[in-house]
């Protein structure tokens, strides 16, 4: 589709990255000079604590006691029903402190910064859902934040400037560009840049420089990991299918991850079309997008026929980034993960179809995922499985929903 | 052989005992007619060489006048081939004065790097400045630019320890570029004797000039960098007289070239004269 070649099919997909941080072609370290020194010393860092058992202890009992790991498998019993076919399930990571998987990460990464010795904690955020997790994690640590959030998304997110500010983070607007997720992390870069003895840059999904792909991956990957213990109690065997929503990628890769080898397994995300595919005005990278760099890292990139980046646009904040991790963009080209679609409409009917049928407000970025379970359900056929990842609760997103739908609250 | 050109120019104001005086400018800022005349203009002020910045919409190292000036060649339809053709157009009158481009890979990676190094050289470019490429990333680039006897200049950083040097010195020439403040363009200032053993130490370690940029803004600071670096570059500090002229409704290459005029005569005094 995408190269006329395609790259041949690994026999290992879990041994990726390489020790370049490449996956295939994508990957890398695309950074500033000065920034290289501290991601090869984060690189070190993260690996060391891999093999560290006073730290691997110490992530287990707070995701166990802090976060409420693990997250509950749910039969979503009448969704299934409503789409009449493959047997869906949900993974609750709505369920989590917090409110989306986003915790996950934070929890490992400010371990790894504590044990770096940083002091001072940046991150950006687009649906502020990342930008609260980090506020908590440094709250729960002590350690003071500053969360770098496009202006739009300060408008459109408002309860969640306030909650991190509860945290006591402090959230500095960011106008340049669109003033959206891109251009947060851009000034967050910035910010790193600027202060690299003491400060720690703590990215929200599975993109930027190598490590973050892979480091962000393994700790999301706790995710697919129970999926598998979970699903193999209820229904005895592995799901024909998993999905899930990609922004940047991170809750989406921790679903797939302990997945990839399991051939039987069929890998399916789902970007953010926005408008429509057939507008400009959509988040899709791989399905609207083509190989660049940006961010420190080659990746599938909305961008002009000159190389200048574009802007992406969707309902969700979270998904609403030019973007995407580097390891979907090899999964898509080698092949072995399928990216699908699904418009803002689309996802704001799968929104009131989850309340409505389940009792569960989903994420809108999550929505995106649920809209495209009636075709693959249907593919599926019945008698199969199909798990979905609900990578968080709709709280936050209410007030954009109550907009679109023309109520005032 | 285009690289003789920076090699040239390096010889010559070592012979002359005094530091380069290197300008940047943003490639169409503000828009490409201006921008030529500056360019044209920029040898006469004083620039020993010149950086074009070509533009991107996501400059990540890059404080807000930088941005700001890519905004605004973007936004007046300035690309990468327009670079070429602006610096084609001034190699017209001028075969000397060194021509380095400087931005970010992306719009590279859209049109190919051996075609693009092709295009560069014949367009009169001798050398390539590329933020977000590292040593790790930059043997396909640093393949092609070869090919076209382009020099890819390296970024030295107050990071790079002396494991890190030899890393980012390996396959560089023409000149190695010391960043002096960890941060973005135009918003530290530089400490010229912080710099002193940094650049010494580059310059032993790669046998090339070094040049100082990031955190020069005056002629005072431009003075006394020279004093210790082979080139003091001035970016931000020249990009803002564009922004400025533009506010107050001014000619734009007047105020930039005179800007120019004052911080060239800084770096061609600085050895000659002791500081103040
Ligand atoms: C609930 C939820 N899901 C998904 C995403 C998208 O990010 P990612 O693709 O990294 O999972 C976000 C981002 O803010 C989010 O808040």
């Amino acid at each position: 589709m995408n190269a006329p070649i395609p790259p041949a099919t690994p026999n290992d997909f879990a041994a990726y990255p390489d020790a370049q941080g490449r996956f295939g072609q994508f990957g890398g370290r695309y950074v500033a000079e000065t920034l290289m020194p501290l991601v090869l010393d984060l690189e070190a860092a993260y690996l060391a604590s891999r093999e560290d058992t006073a730290f691997q202890a110490e992530l287990a009992g707070l995701l166990t006691h802090y976060v409420g790991r693990p997250s509950p498998l749910y039969f979503a019993e009448r969704l299934t029903e409503h789409f009449g076919g493959a047997k869906i399930y949900f993974k609750r990571e709505d369920l989590n402190h917090t409110g989306a998987h986003k915790i996950n990460n934070c929890i490992g990464q400010i371990l790894l910064a504590r044990k770096m010795g940083k002091t001072r904690i940046i991150a950006e955020t687009g649906a502020g859902q990342h930008g609260v997790a980090t506020a908590t994690v440094c709250a729960r640590f002590g350690l003071p934040c500053v969360v770098y959030m496009g202006a739009v998304d300060v408008a459109r997110q408002k309860p969640n400037v306030f909650r991190m500010n509860l945290l006591g983070a402090e959230v500095t607007p960011v106008t340049s560009g669109a003033s959206t997720l891109k251009d947060a992390m851009n000034e967050a870069l910035r910010d790193w840049v600027t202060n690299v003895e003491d400060t720690y840059y703590l990215i929200g999904s599975a993109a930027g420089p190598h490590p973050y792909p892979m480091m962000v991956r393994d700790f999301q990957a706790i995710m697919g990991r129970e999926i598998r213990e979970q699903i193999l109690e209820a229904e005895g065997r592995l799901p024909d299918a998993v999905v899930a929503c990609v922004g940047g990628g991170s809750n989406a890769i921790g679903t797939f991850h302990p997945f990839l080898n399991d051939e039987s397994v069929r890998i399916i995300g789902v970007e953010a079309a926005g408008d429509g595919m057939g507008t400009d005005r959509h988040a899709a990278a791989i399905n609207g997008g083509r190989p660049g760099v940006l961010h420190g890292n080659k990746t599938y990139l909305l961008q002009d026929a000159e190389g200048q980046i574009t802007e992406a646009h969707s309902i969700s904040a979270g998904l609403d980034y030019p973007g995407i991790g580097p390891e979907h963009s090899w999964l898509h080209d080698v092949g072995r993960a399928q990216y699908l679609t699904a418009t803002d409409i689309e996802a704001l009917d799968a929104f009131k179809l989850c309340a409505e049928l389940e009792g569960i407000i989903p994420a809108l970025e999550s929505s995106h995922a649920i809209a495209r379970l009636p075709d693959i359900a249907r593919e599926v056929g019945k008698g199969g499985i199909v798990v979905m990842n609900l990578s968080g609760r709709g709280d936050k997103d209410v007030a954009t929903v109550a907009d679109h739908l023309g109520r005032t609250i | 052989m285009t690289k003789s050109r920076i090699e040239a120019r390096f010889a010559a104001l070592k012979a002359q005992d005094r530091a380069a005086f290197v300008a940047y400018v943003m490639a169409g800022d503000p828009d490409r007619a201006t921008a030529l005349k500056i360019l044209q203009g920029l040898p006469a002020a004083g620039a020993d060489l010149i950086e074009l910045g070509f533009p991107f919409s996501d400059p990540m190292a890059e404080g807000p006048p930088i941005q700001k000036a890519a905004q605004r060649a973007l936004k007046n339809g300035m690309t990468l081939k327009g670079v070429l053709d602006l610096a084609a157009e001034f190699r017209q009158g001028d075969d000397v004065t060194p021509l380095i481009l400087m931005g970010y890979l992306n719009p590279l990676v859209t049109w190919g790097f051996e075609a693009f190094a092709q295009a560069a050289a014949q367009a009169g470019i001798d050398g390539l400045i590329i933020v977000d490429c590292p040593p790790e990333e930059a043997d396909p680039l640093a393949d092609a630019l070869d090919a076209a006897d382009i020099s890819l200049i390296r970024l030295a950083t107050p990071t790079t320890d002396d494991k890190r040097l030899p890393v980012v010195l390996r396959r560089t020439s023409g000149f190695v570029y010391y960043v002096s403040v960890t941060g973005v363009t135009g918003a530290k200032e530089a400490d010229a004797e912080a710099v002193r053993p940094a650049v010494a130490r580059i310059r032993a370690a790669s046998g090339l000039p070094v040049a100082v940029g990031f955190g020069i803004r005056t002629p005072e600071r431009a003075g006394a960098i020279a004093r210790v670096a082979d080139a003091a570059v001035v970016g931000s500090a020249l990009v803002d007289e564009v922004a400025e002229a533009l506010a107050v409704n001014e000619d734009v290459t007047g105020r930039v070239l005179s800007k120019v005029r004052a911080l060239a005569e800084a770096v061609r005094q600085a050895r000659t004269s002791l500081p103040a």
